[in-house]
């Protein structure tokens, strides 16, 4: 559970910022709308400086300028990294935190892991899996769409990529649980201290796998050559902490998202009850409208972006989910439209830093709406008070008890 | 009319193939190309407009 870290609340977002601020938590979006309207660069002092461009442009130049900007670190910690964040190109988890030209090498590595054929090669897995977490919960009058459902099917998919072994099912389940705890605990310390027992699994499972290589990502990261070299342990480590970090709490999001806006919008939920064939275009609505993440990028060196006085280290704030609401972007952009047919969002983000596992986060998403619809086709918030939402870079509901209606 | 992808943009969203896959595919990376030589039969003008307007990279390129 989170511990309390004493902030001052914010009284202006434009020159004081604070993307775990309980306003902004509760309810972004009216914030960002107001912003771009009136300073589409927010500004911060805290986090040790910081700027958060809320505007489709803006946010497509940052994400797109790699001269400028690195990304060694992509999440905000709390303070100025200075000289102790990890040294560019690497970083600790590439290629998320790696910069150019280090970066392509270590994304051509996973990216044939994750290429639209392989993936569609688990869905009959994706889909075994989704109907058992159902079938656990097809009696109960109130299931948690966050906690009983969404959570699990990210998590067991990363287990099924990395090549768990079954009987550490129970153990690394365990290990996830207390490490996405973390996810939302405000103190860096903590949150690193939740994540150590699964770095020390995931340590174990690598070495064992050295020794006994299977069909699975860590044995063939373990396998892969460049340039007739091995890749470094720290590569290989870095890259499947990855996996865990950005393949679950973000997936786990956008599913409870997903649903939570069904469970609000009767009209459609029902017309995706009728017509579950228009459920991949309603998967890219969801995830323009409730984009759960927000990416991190590092000032290079001192820098005047278009008048704002941007300081080597401040931090940036890629507002991924701002820009998808951009009305000079989107036709009626506040409007979610479940059959919007045009829709260029950037949920998955935008230029060389493109979410290495969107073809697996939307095979996930699709495959977890259509079991859900097919076992509980009509469903309520059974407590809208109850709801809450992560906080941080990542957005999504954390507690989300639907009533499950005959 | 004509398809293709311009490979120094498209970064593997995956809307085209999976928008219009008779007009495009994937490649082990998971970018995508046009089929074949790119032209697009009648009545698929639309389907081809539709990848263009998807793309969150502009990478889908249509000469008319």
């Amino acid at each position: 559970m989170t511990t309390e870290i004493t902030k001052p609340p914010v009284e202006d977002f434009a020159t004081d910022w604070d993307h775990t601020d309980p306003t902004w938590v509760k309810d972004p979006y009216p914030i960002w709308d107001e912003l771009r309207e009136t300073c589409p660069v927010a500004h911060t002092n805290r986090y040790g400086g910081g700027w958060f461009p809320v505007t489709h442009e803006l946010v497509s130049e940052i994400a797109n300028d790699t001269d400028h900007y690195t990304s060694r670190t992509v999440v905000i910690g709390n303070g100025r990294p200075g000289d102790d964040a990890p040294p560019a190109p690497i970083g600790v988890v590439p290629p998320i935190s790696s910069d150019p030209p280090f970066h392509q090498i270590a994304r051509r590595i996973i990216l044939p892991a994750l290429a639209p054929r392989p993936v569609a090669a688990l869905e009959p897995r994706v889909r075994e899996l989704c109907k058992s977490l159902l079938e656990q919960v097809q009696d109960n009058e109130i299931v948690n769409g966050s906690s009983d459902y969404a959570q699990y099917i990210p998590a067991n998919v990363v287990e099924l990529l990395l090549g768990l072994p079954h009987e550490d099912e129970d153990l690394f389940r365990h290990f996830i649980h207390v490490a996405l705890e973390g996810v939302d605990e405000p103190d860096p310390d903590k949150r690193i201290e939740m994540f150590t027992p699964l770095e020390e699994y995931i340590t174990r499972v690598v070495e064992e796998r050295m020794a006994n290589p299977g069909d699975d990502l860590i044995s063939y990261l373990l396998s892969v050559e460049v340039g007739g070299q091995k890749l470094a342990p720290e590569h290989i480590f870095g890259t499947v902490v990855l996996v865990l970090i950005a393949g679950i709490d973000t997936t786990w999001s956008a599913i409870g998202a997903s649903l939570y806006h069904l469970a609000t919008h009767p009209e459609d939920r029902q017309r995706l009850v009728d017509e579950p064939e228009l459920i991949p275009t309603a998967v890219e609505e969801f995830l323009r409208f409730y984009a759960p993440v927000s990416m991190a990028r590092l000032v290079k060196e001192d820098f005047d972006f278009h008048g704002c006085p941007m300081k080597k280290d401040d931090w940036i704030l890629l507002g991924f989910p701002a820009a998808n609401r951009d009305p000079k972007a989107f036709k009626d952009a506040d409007k979610f439209i479940i059959d919007r047919e045009v829709n260029r969002h950037l949920a998955f983000g935008l230029g060389i830093h493109r979410c290495a596992g969107s073809n697996l986060a939307r095979l996930e998403m699709q495959v977890a709406l259509e079991e859900f619809l097919l076992k509980f086709p009509n469903f309520e918030l059974a407590d809208e008070s109850a709801v809450t939402w992560s906080q941080g870079q990542v957005r999504g509901p954390r507690n989300l008890p639907l009533r499950i209606l005959k | 009319m004509k398809v293709s992808i311009d490979p120094d943009r498209c970064q593997g969203h995956g809307r085209c193939f999976s928008l219009a896959p008779g007009l495009f595919d994937s490649d082990d990376l998971g970018n995508g190309f046009a089929v074949g030589d790119g032209m697009v039969a009648a009545g698929d003008e639309e389907l081809a407009r539709l990848a263009q307007a998807n793309c969150p990279e502009h990478a889908v390129l249509i000469e008319e």
